[in-house]
């Protein structure tokens, strides 16, 4: 991980503040993600996570500070410019009522232009997503007939049809169980090894220590702690977040992560 | 005898498989001519349309006629009758329908129809307050109704961008806006008797009194609506999806939604124009095409207006031929077929949360 330090900064906020018509939610958020790397969103309910993200892209007018990617300014960014820059995974809940081809192929939709139409390089890159995240025996399935790991699966690759080098989840393991899930987090290692910035929010402490390279811990719309699963257990922070305490042990197969409930009783 | 019926059969095959090639070209997946056999049975639809009536024309006939070789009566018959009525409720089956398809995929729910963002309801008024007014010709009527089809659009618009409604905003607020207008008209109507036996023929809908000039500027905004729709059919997939997707794969999805909105709503106040307050084709039409063609817009559009199309200038013929010489109103003849689809539709998707609909 340590090498990995000077690597270049795909996603930057520097002192942002965002809200709702119902008040400010973030309080001057300085928030980055390197490239190649899976930075985790983590806190309680309400502390500002979705928001950051909603803000990053760019669907969420931001009210101060600046937000950039790769350099570049959001607010000098057409919305399909920045679709080419940023894939979203959105909560698995909506099911569009299409093929799971169309769904992925509609990752291209940033890169064309009026009027728009698929050709046959779309195709192409829209095949070779689906066997990079292996659906492409589906392709012809409707998304209502796959279960909820094949459907993410199709968003997974609907982003890499997108050729985004950041890719945007907000909580991606919410429907999945538990093999899923780790499934899901191999695929994560493997789209990071390959160069993509990946950027989510996960609730799983556990997952995220395992799975991140960094960690942003948000409190209050503010980040309370940015740094490597080592640096967040050894400050204690998740303890302050949820009352609920992380230990770490070092095991012939890896660092192990678990909760210490034993000190909560 | 035998040999030729085989040899007739083998022929049509011959055309069959030509047929399924044209059609496979395009996409990968081997996919039924559904739009080649719309097409096919539309123009029979509009052929018979055109010959059958209180005076019976064979399919033949037709060119010689229109040259003026069966006398002009028969002349003047289909041209200032049965081609502007036929065209007419081509049009109107055609725009109703897609725009009850764009509606439906850009509201996500399947209930949605043109009546549901007021266009009907506008109309109604537009009309009522026209004839209130005295003017009874029948280029009026259209444009008083297609304005107020557009000004309660309009307000509904206004009322969205203002408070950045949800999609289920969009269609509260329509219904709302529905019940307001019908409020006015019903008021209007207690106050001013002789105004409801005026503006019946309107709220019922049907095509005996349409005239080449009613229709002519309302079919060319048909077309045009419609071939813009057809250029944007990616974009309105895309936001078929979701907001927060579709915002993702860079769509300005409030610019988007508005856009197709309006496209709807002009396609619904032309129809409405000169055909009445046809009531369920927006909704029955698309919602049978989708099992055919999928959701998919680049299909179900072109198909929507096909079957659309032919669907009401066959509902047309019905009524006009069921009980001749007295003619049946067409929006009554689609009500009875309507209602009960309705009804079915509501059981099926259980008000219109169906399992993609969960928003």
């Amino acid at each position: 991980m340590q090498e990995k330090l000077g690597n270049k900064i795909m996603v930057e906020t520097v002192n942002v503040t965002a809200g709702y018509r119902k008040g400010e939610i973030l309080h001057g958020v300085d928030f980055c993600a390197e490239k190649g790397e899976i930075t985790t969103l983590i806190g309680a309910n309400g502390s500002g996570k979705s928001t950051l993200l909603r803000v990053i892209l760019g669907f969420l007018p931001f009210w101060g500070g600046d937000v950039r990617i790769d350099n570049i300014s959001l607010k000098a960014m057409s919305r399909e410019a920045l679709a080419r820059k940023i894939a979203y995974l959105p909560q698995g809940k909506n099911v569009p009522d299409i093929s799971a081809e169309r769904m992925v192929l509609h990752g291209r939709f940033p890169y064309l232009r009026y009027p728009r139409k698929y050709g046959a390089e779309d195709y192409r890159i829209a095949e070779t997503a689906m066997m990079q995240t292996g659906i492409a025996e589906f392709a012809h399935r409707q998304m209502a007939e796959l279960s909820g790991g094949m459907r993410q699966k199709v968003y997974i690759a609907m982003a890499l049809a997108q050729q985004a080098e950041v890719i945007v989840m907000d909580e991606p393991t919410t429907y999945l169980d538990i093999g899923q899930q780790l499934k899901f987090a191999q695929l994560m290692r493997q789209l990071s090894a390959e160069g993509k910035t990946i950027i989510m929010v996960l609730h799983d402490i556990l997952l995220a220590m395992k799975l991140s390279d960094r960690i942003a811990a948000l409190q209050d719309g503010r980040i309370l702690k940015y740094g490597t699963p080592d640096d967040i257990i050894r400050s204690g922070i998740v303890e302050r977040l949820y009352g609920v305490a992380v230990k770490s042990l070092c095991t012939e197969a890896g660092v192990q992560y678990f909760y210490d409930i034993c000190k909560e009783v | 005898m035998r040999n030729k019926k085989v040899s007739a059969s083998g022929r049509l095959c011959l055309v069959k498989m030509i047929w399924r090639k044209f059609a496979v070209k395009k996409g990968k997946r081997c996919r039924k001519p559904y739009l080649g056999w719309g097409i096919t049975v539309c123009i029979l639809i509009m052929v018979l349309s055109m010959c059958l009536g209180n005076i019976q024309f064979s399919p033949l006939e037709l060119p010689g006629i229109l040259r003026g070789d069966g006398g002009n009566v028969k002349r003047s018959i289909l041209l200032y009758a049965r081609v502007p009525r036929t065209l007419a409720s081509l049009f109107a089956g055609a725009g109703l329908a897609v725009s009850g398809a764009v509606l439906q995929n850009v509201l996500a729910n399947r209930l949605a129809s043109p009546g549901i963002i007021g266009v009907n309801a506008g109309a109604g008024l537009g009309v009522t307050l026209c004839c209130g007014l005295g003017v009874l010709s029948g280029f009026w009527i259209s444009v008083s109704a297609f304005a107020g089809s557009l000004l309660s659009i309009l307000l509904i618009f206004l009322f969205s961008c203002r408070f950045h409604a949800s999609r289920t905003t969009v269609i509260l607020s329509g219904v709302a806006l529905n019940s307001i207008l019908n409020a006015i008209c019903e008021s209007l109507t207690v106050l001013d008797t002789d105004l409801a036996m005026l503006s019946i023929d309107f709220r019922v809908g049907g095509f005996s009194a349409v005239s080449f000039t009613r229709l002519l500027p309302a079919a060319g905004l048909i077309g045009f609506g419609m071939l813009i729709l057809f250029t944007l059919c990616n974009e309105l997939d895309v936001l078929a999806l979701g907001d927060e997707t579709a915002q993702g794969v860079g769509l300005q999805v409030g610019r988007y939604r508005m856009l197709f909105l309006l496209l709807a709503a002009l396609l619904a106040g032309a129809a409405v124009s000169f055909a009445g307050l046809l009531g369920f084709v927006g909704l029955i039409v698309p919602h049978f095409v989708r099992r055919f063609t999928g959701n998919e817009s680049g299909k179900l559009l072109p198909m929507c207006a096909v079957s659309g199309a032919g669907f009401v200038t066959l509902c047309d013929m019905v009524s006009k031929l069921l009980f001749a010489p007295y003619e049946l109103p067409v929006g009554i003849l689609m009500s009875v077929i309507g209602g009960p689809v309705f009804l079915f539709l509501l059981v099926r998707h259980k008000g219109g949360h169906g399992q993609m609909y969960n928003e």
